[in-house]
């Protein structure tokens, strides 16, 4: 990252390539009571990039939709969980659970958790909020 | 949707705790949630390892959905436990949530360096440690899609 990183600012990744998905969960994300930070790219390759310059200051979660382009989520997972200095971010995978092998195969490559995402918006913000609350209230990170 | 394919049958969650009292309301706890589910507690690590691999008692043991695991166990540490499960090919896809009352950065590192699928510090205060254990409930038996393979 060029700039330093403020002091107890929550980084969050969003792996997403849907514009308008994004832009939701970037909302959700904000109405959380924490001072976040969120990057937003489009693709597994673009992810590895931003993780790989990130150094020694990882983000703290990263959400992840498995349909992408160039890299999918899977191979984003393999990539991530493999490598000591960021296999301890938890990955979340959000996206349409249009196939449950996938979501197995995700929890194969230890994904943290797997999320089906809703269809209704609303629902669709709540799920995020939900995830925002877990992840940053009650579990440990490191 | 709470687990995949699951045809209605209730969540099965391996508890693994070996304080008495914290055990039961963590039981106490998950039963109030909304989420049928079905609790199977031991209390050391040697013994969730017979449940997962069927031995002894454990022969009709079904394969658990979620594992509440503690990290500070007689005989076979909450971490060695882990391991077992996360380099075992038919079990690393079961979600692990560490459940500990340790607040220590290498306890948590050890257990995320394991693959622990998410890390809970215990709180000592009885009202704060019923609200962790129905945190836990609210999102993993109802946020998190659960592998029911």
């Amino acid at each position: 990252m060029s700039e330093a990183r403020e002091y107890n600012v929550i980084e969050i990744l969003l792996v997403e390539d849907s514009e308008s998905d994004a832009q939701l969960m970037v909302e959700a994300l904000n109405e959380g009571k924490l001072n976040t930070h969120i990057t937003v790219v489009e693709d597994g390759v673009e992810a590895l990039e931003y993780l790989h310059q990130c150094g020694t200051s990882p983000p703290d979660l990263i959400l992840l939709d498995l349909h992408l382009p160039r890299m999918n989520g899977h191979e984003l997972l393999a990539e991530v969980k493999k490598d000591p200095l960021l296999l301890r971010i938890p990955i979340i995978v959000l996206t349409s659970a249009d196939n449950e092998q996938a979501f197995l195969e995700a929890y194969d490559l230890h994904a943290n958790c797997c999320v089906s995402k809703p269809v209704d918006q609303e629902e669709f913000s709540r799920t995020v909020m939900k995830i925002e609350h877990f992840w940053l209230h009650v579990a440990r990170r490191k | 949707m709470s687990l995949m394919n699951n045809g209605g049958r209730p969540i099965e969650i391996l508890l693994v705790e070996d304080n008495v009292e914290e055990a039961e309301l963590t039981i106490e706890a998950l039963q109030e949630g909304k989420v049928r589910n079905r609790i199977h507690w031991v209390e050391n690590g040697e013994e969730a390892m017979a449940f997962l691999r069927r031995q002894g008692r454990h022969s009709a043991a079904p394969r658990p959905d979620l594992v509440l695991l503690d990290l500070r166990l007689p005989r076979m540490s909450g971490q060695e436990v882990l391991a077992e499960i996360k380099q075992h090919p038919n079990w690393k896809r079961i979600p692990v949530v560490i459940m500990t009352s340790s607040d220590l950065e290498t306890d948590i590192l050890g257990a995320y360096d394991r693959h622990a699928n998410c890390y809970v510090t215990k709180p000592v205060d009885l009202d704060k440690f019923m609200a962790a254990v129905r945190s836990i409930e609210d999102f993993w038996l109802n946020i998190v899609c659960l592998p029911a393979a």
